[in-house]
């Protein structure tokens, strides 16, 4: 039946994943299959953040881009030697998490009232309020600028290096791995149980005992912090804040794209999510452009030829069919399943 | 300029602004008001008008003739109808192949399509920009702004005074006004709008009293888009610049706009617009230009935080 598939993707993933380094050592020149990967985790891990305010709860985010930028922006603040706290990787890691949590918790606070597309539109306004701030709060945040140098990490005396980039990529993957059991077991937990109720109905969860106040704020908390972790990796992987453009609409959207795609609610599904958009953008479109390159058909006059310039239509479109045709996603959680299909017979709940 | 004039002036310009604004507001507010959809790509469809009416305006030629010509009123009367046709037909397409699917799926499903559409038209504004054609800078980059000729003339008509209200502005006027008060006939006056605010209020009840409840959904894309193609058109003229990435920007002020005033009310979305239009224009002059977004963004949140029902919200029960 289908559960047995759902439970192996992730872990199959996080597997072969493991092992893509590996092949390259046997595949000497072949170009770097886990320098295209990176952003991939990274990605990842802002659609789990999403996943659980979205998938599991319901609750509509179009802003997850703003807690990425507060992870990239505290954890550059933290370790950033023109400032006072120079912190290490792992003590400024943590923090990053911690301060991502009370962000969560302070957005959620005033919104979680809000019926579900005025909460997304709020979302989208502090995500946007959020980039403005950074970009001209220039005294603090150094404006379009960035933040840089930062400090490569360091663990056990072994410092990092920009030019080696399999202990990034195991780095990234361990986090990776760390985020899939805990949203796998947060999932089947009480407090999981709970969001998916929300999700499915309110007013009957909360008749059953559940205090949805207190559960979709657990739930932008816990969400920001993963979306703050996946900032503060990619800003000590850039050695750079990045500059607050990088934190735009678009990101939140293409991270939305990743939980619709991949399927909501459910882990595997995000990571295959992650996979098949950012995957898109990062490889196969690149390999096009490269191969349409070579054979001189992109001229740099007619804008048509370039295939990035078709790539939000593609984003677009993706989001536009899987609603009208897959709404459940590519790989669904047992519960989306059944209710995008509600006349085929689907395997009893297993306890 | 004294204090005040510059005061005069910012007001001018924050009508003039708030006006078009308004205009992509009626669209948010007609299709929320009648089936609770923030339509996400009617920023991009307005965006999308500006492209249209720049074609218009490179295949008529007006671009080679001086501003205020005698051909330039018909040009313009000519974009009035091409646009506001184009942009319905496409909101009309959107609803027929995209939303109408969706009614009987969960309220998120209808938003992350139109959020997608809205990625489909950016794109296409996009590629449109590239286009081979004169009026889009020929060897510039697709991305870049296009100029939009300056059709109508720029004269003062208060004639030495400092303060400026130009032919532009009362152009805003003389179209803007007179289609909400038709607009405004048409929802309370006529059979068809009628149909529309039975349809908001009850959709099955009004299924159920014989009226065709898609064909009539359809209409309000069809009106709510043809307005955005007004609003792109003087726009442009007003403004003078478009740019692929413009319609995000004014379909978050234009909902703004429509929620500040309570979604689903006509007033509310006119009202809703001139004060953001004003809000923006005052913050350019007194605060700081790149604290405008910011302003507006804030006062989105706080209205929806804790004033949802907005401002004419009492009279949210009769909607479209």
């Amino acid at each position: 039946m289908a559960a047995p598939r759902r439970i192996l993707f992730h872990w199959s993933f996080l597997l072969v994943a493991a092992l893509i380094p590996l092949i390259e050592l046997v595949l000497p020149g072949h170009p770097h299959v886990g320098d295209l990967l990176r952003p991939i985790f990274i990605m990842a891990m802002l659609g789990l953040g999403l996943n659980i305010l979205t998938g599991f709860t319901g609750q509509l985010n179009l802003g997850v881009a703003a807690f990425m930028a507060v992870g990239a922006y505290t954890y550059a603040i933290l370790t950033c030697d023109i400032y006072p706290f120079r912190l290490g990787f792992w003590s400024a890691t943590a923090l990053t998490v911690l301060v991502g949590l009370t962000v969560g918790l302070f957005l959620g606070l005033p919104t979680i009232r809000l019926r579900g597309d005025y909460l997304a539109i709020v979302t989208l306004g502090f995500g946007e309020i959020v980039e403005d701030v950074l970009k001209n709060l220039d005294s603090i945040t150094k404006g379009t600028q960035g933040i840089n140098p930062l400090p490569s990490p360091s663990w056990f005396g072994y410092h990092f290096r920009a030019e080696t980039y399999q202990p990034w990529y195991y780095l990234f993957l361990g986090f990776l791995a760390v985020l899939v059991l805990l949203n796998r077991n947060l999932q089947r937990s009480r407090v999981g149980r709970a969001w998916i109720s929300i999700r499915e109905d309110e007013l009957a969860s909360s008749c059953m005992g559940v205090n949805p106040m207190k559960m979709k704020l657990l739930a932008f908390a816990l969400g920001a912090a993963q979306c703050s972790l996946a900032g503060a990796l990619w800003a000590s992987y850039l050695g750079s804040s990045g500059e607050p453009g990088n934190y735009d609409f678009q990101v939140s959207i293409i991270a939305l794209c990743i939980v619709i795609v991949g399927g909501m609610g459910n882990v595997g599904g995000v990571l295959l999510g992650a996979l098949v958009i950012m995957g898109f953008n990062s490889i196969v479109l690149e390999t096009v452009t490269n191969f349409l390159k070579a054979h001189q058909l992109i001229s740099s006059s007619n804008v048509f030829t370039a295939p990035g310039n078709w790539k939000y239509m593609l984003y677009g479109l993706a989001l536009i069919l899987m609603m009208r045709f897959r709404p459940e996603g590519l790989l669904p959680s047992r519960q989306f399943k059944a209710e995008a299909h509600p006349d085929e017979p689907h395997s009893p709940p297993t306890a | 300029m004294s204090g005040s004039e510059i005061f005069l002036q910012q007001l001018i310009i924050g009508l003039s602004n708030g006006m078009i604004i308004a205009l992509i507001a009626l669209g948010y507010t007609m299709v929320y008001g009648i089936i609770e959809l923030i339509n996400f790509a009617h920023g991009d469809l307005f965006m999308l008008g500006s492209f249209a009416a720049l074609t218009v305006v490179g295949l008529l030629g007006l671009d080679h003739l001086a501003a205020g010509a005698p051909g330039m009123w018909s040009g313009l009367f000519l974009m009035l109808l091409i646009v506001p046709l184009f942009c319905g037909s496409l909101n009309w397409l959107a609803d027929r192949f995209a939303y109408r699917h969706l009614r009987d799926s969960t309220k998120l499903a209808p938003l992350v399509s139109a959020i997608g559409l809205s990625f489909v038209f950016m794109n296409i504004g996009l590629l449109w920009g590239g286009v081979p054609m004169n009026v889009f800078g020929l060897g510039r980059s697709a991305a870049s702004p296009k100029d939009f000729p300056a059709l109508v003339s720029n004269v003062n008509l208060l004639g030495q005074s400092a303060v400026e209200f130009t032919t532009k502005d009362l152009m805003v006027f003389v179209i803007t006004l007179p289609l909400m008060v038709l607009l405004t006939w048409f929802v309370k006056g006529t059979r068809a709008g009628k149909a529309m605010r039975a349809v908001a209020q009850d959709r099955v009840a009004a299924r159920l009293m014989g009226i065709p409840v898609d064909r009539v959904i359809g209409q309000t894309f069809l009106i709510g888009g043809a307005l955005a193609g007004v609003a792109s058109v003087v726009s442009s003229v007003y403004n003078n610049t478009i740019y692929f990435q413009m319609g995000y920007r004014a379909g978050v002020d234009a909902f703004t706009a429509a929620v500040f005033g309570g979604i689903g009310s006509l007033p509310g979305a006119v009202l809703g617009g001139l004060v953001i239009g004003l809000a923006r224009a005052m913050c350019d002059q007194y605060l700081e230009t790149r604290w405008t977004n910011v302003l507006v963004f804030t006062v989105l949140i706080l209205v929806l935080v804790f004033r949802p029902q907005g401002l004419l919200g009492a009279r949210a029960k009769e909607k479209v």
